[in-house]
């Protein structure tokens, strides 16, 4: 096995905590974010594609799912910056008997909202959301979602059929917005009973029914903290925003070399700003001209402009999955993305200029940001 | 009746660092043998079986040199005495 480094944030530091297929990092940086170091990697040989940092009431916790090929996936976390993480005696989150079903990985770790201390939720393989409100110690299936007439119709994506996106409403403790692929998005308003599809405007275009009610390939959904009712989506074919809290999705793909990809961030502070990483066509799934270009929207969609200083622009046939991409919360704020070809680069002045932050780790499948306060 | 599991090599720290581990009980299938296991070795369990008791996809259980799978899968009958092997299968990327 290979021998872990660790890194030992302190008050005021940037985090980074990236899944690859092969393994999780954590990466710290002052608020200067010019000089990262690396720890790890974490759970060798397992894919981390769900990572969450819960820092709320002076916690200082890492959540991580590794899945291992053979072994299954658990869901662990660390409350010393990884140097140790917890060990559960068996799968803490697991489907009950009358699911008949069997957990095959962890996609999404988050945190509750800032009044629900120990609430956290889960999105897995196969599609379902977990709840936990004792801070991780014991999760329950969602019954509502996982009981919903439309599942047995919706479709695996090429990740399998997972939930990847769960967003939860600051201002609504009841409103819960959840993405699945292939299903889209499903809405809750009495925080979990029952669920309906809000895809209103959203294509599939690889269906007979270009607007289904469900059905569609939602890649990644962002919403503005600031702004919730706003939201960006990058969909399997299509770039959309929302100002009505998802009833309805417009297309903002202007300007913008293809409306494929996967990952899309939001400005912490201002709904306005947006970032995606498009890629070329449906099969080859890479940065289009061998160019790594992130685009970013200062006018909610209405132009997006291509950010590439410190990008390589030649021969660089990259892809950023749906939860490789983060945003911190600092003021400018930091853009984070890591690729398939295991690089990870990142920005402390909102895409302006570039830094290549890490090569060589295994494929990166996700990327999160947090501030340690 | 009793049965001897062998443990592989990455579960070793979830079996007190055995490599073997004999289990005393009545087992009539590799469904209940593994039932056994799990009695006294949960972690080792959870890891090769899945919550709808299916062994994991990518993990072969062999049971005196016979890969359950070619011989009735979970039902399989296991002898009094038997060796349960337990490795990962060759896969990975």
């Amino acid at each position: 096995m290979p021998v872990t480094h660790h890194v030992k944030p302190e008050k005021g530091d940037v985090l980074l905590l990236v899944g690859t297929m092969k393994g999780a990092f954590i990466l710290r940086a002052n608020e200067s974010r010019k000089k990262w170091e690396i720890g790890g990697p974490y759970f060798p040989g397992s894919a981390v594609y769900g990572m969450a940092y819960d820092g709320r009431f002076g916690r200082h916790r890492i959540w991580a799912g590794p899945a291992s090929m053979h072994w299954g996936a658990l869901l662990r976390s660390s409350d010393d910056f990884g140097q140790t993480w917890t060990d559960p005696e068996v799968a803490n989150v697991r489907f009950p008997e009358s699911a008949e079903a069997a957990l095959k990985n962890i996609w999404q770790i988050v945190p509750g909202r800032d009044s629900e201390a120990d609430t956290l939720y889960c999105g897995v393989e196969p599609a379902a959301l977990f709840k936990s409100t004792d801070a991780g110690d014991s999760w329950e299936l969602v019954e509502g979602l996982w009981n919903h007439p439309q599942r047995p119709k919706w479709q695996p994506g090429g990740g399998g059929l997972c939930l990847h996106t769960v967003l939860l409403d600051p201002s609504d403790a009841s409103r819960i917005r959840v993405a699945i692929s292939t299903a889209g998005m499903y809405v809750t308003e009495d925080a979990g009973e029952t669920w309906r599809p809000s895809n209103k405007g959203v294509r599939a275009e690889f269906l007979p029914d270009k607007h289904p009610e469900f059905g569609q390939c939602v890649h990644k959904v962002a919403q503005s903290k600031t702004r919730p009712e706003r939201m960006f989506l990058q969909n399997h074919w299509g770039l959309y925003r929302t100002d009505d809290r998802g009833e309805t999705w417009i297309d903002i793909a202007n300007g913008v070399p293809s409306d494929f990809g996967f990952a899309v961030g939001v400005h912490p502070t201002n709904p306005d700003i947006a970032w995606i990483v498009p890629l070329e066509s449906d099969g080859f799934r890479c940065t289009p001209e061998g160019k790594l270009r992130v685009y970013k929207t200062e006018n909610a969609g209405k132009k997006w402009k291509p950010m590439t200083r410190g990008l390589p622009q030649d021969g660089a046939y990259e892809t950023v999955l749906r939860d490789a991409m983060a945003v911190d919360s600092l003021d400018p704020a930091g853009v984070y993305f890591g690729t398939r070809n295991g690089k990870l680069f990142g920005s402390s002045d909102e895409g302006k200029r570039w830094s290549e932050l890490a090569d060589g780790l295994p494929a990166v499948v996700s990327v999160k940001a947090a501030y340690v306060s | 009746m009793s049965y001897l599991f062998v443990i592989p090599g990455p579960l070793r720290e979830l079996a007190g660092g055995r490599s073997e581990v004999r289990l005393d009980g009545a087992a009539d299938s590799v469904r209940a043998a593994l039932t056994l296991l799990g009695r006294d070795y949960p972690k080792v369990h959870d890891r090769i079986v899945t919550e709808l008791g299916e062994v994991r996809p990518h993990i072969n259980i062999f049971i005196d040199g016979d890969s359950f799978r070619d011989v009735g899968g979970l039902a399989a009958p296991v002898r009094n005495g038997a060796e349960i092997l337990i490795l990962p299968a060759v896969s990975g990327g």
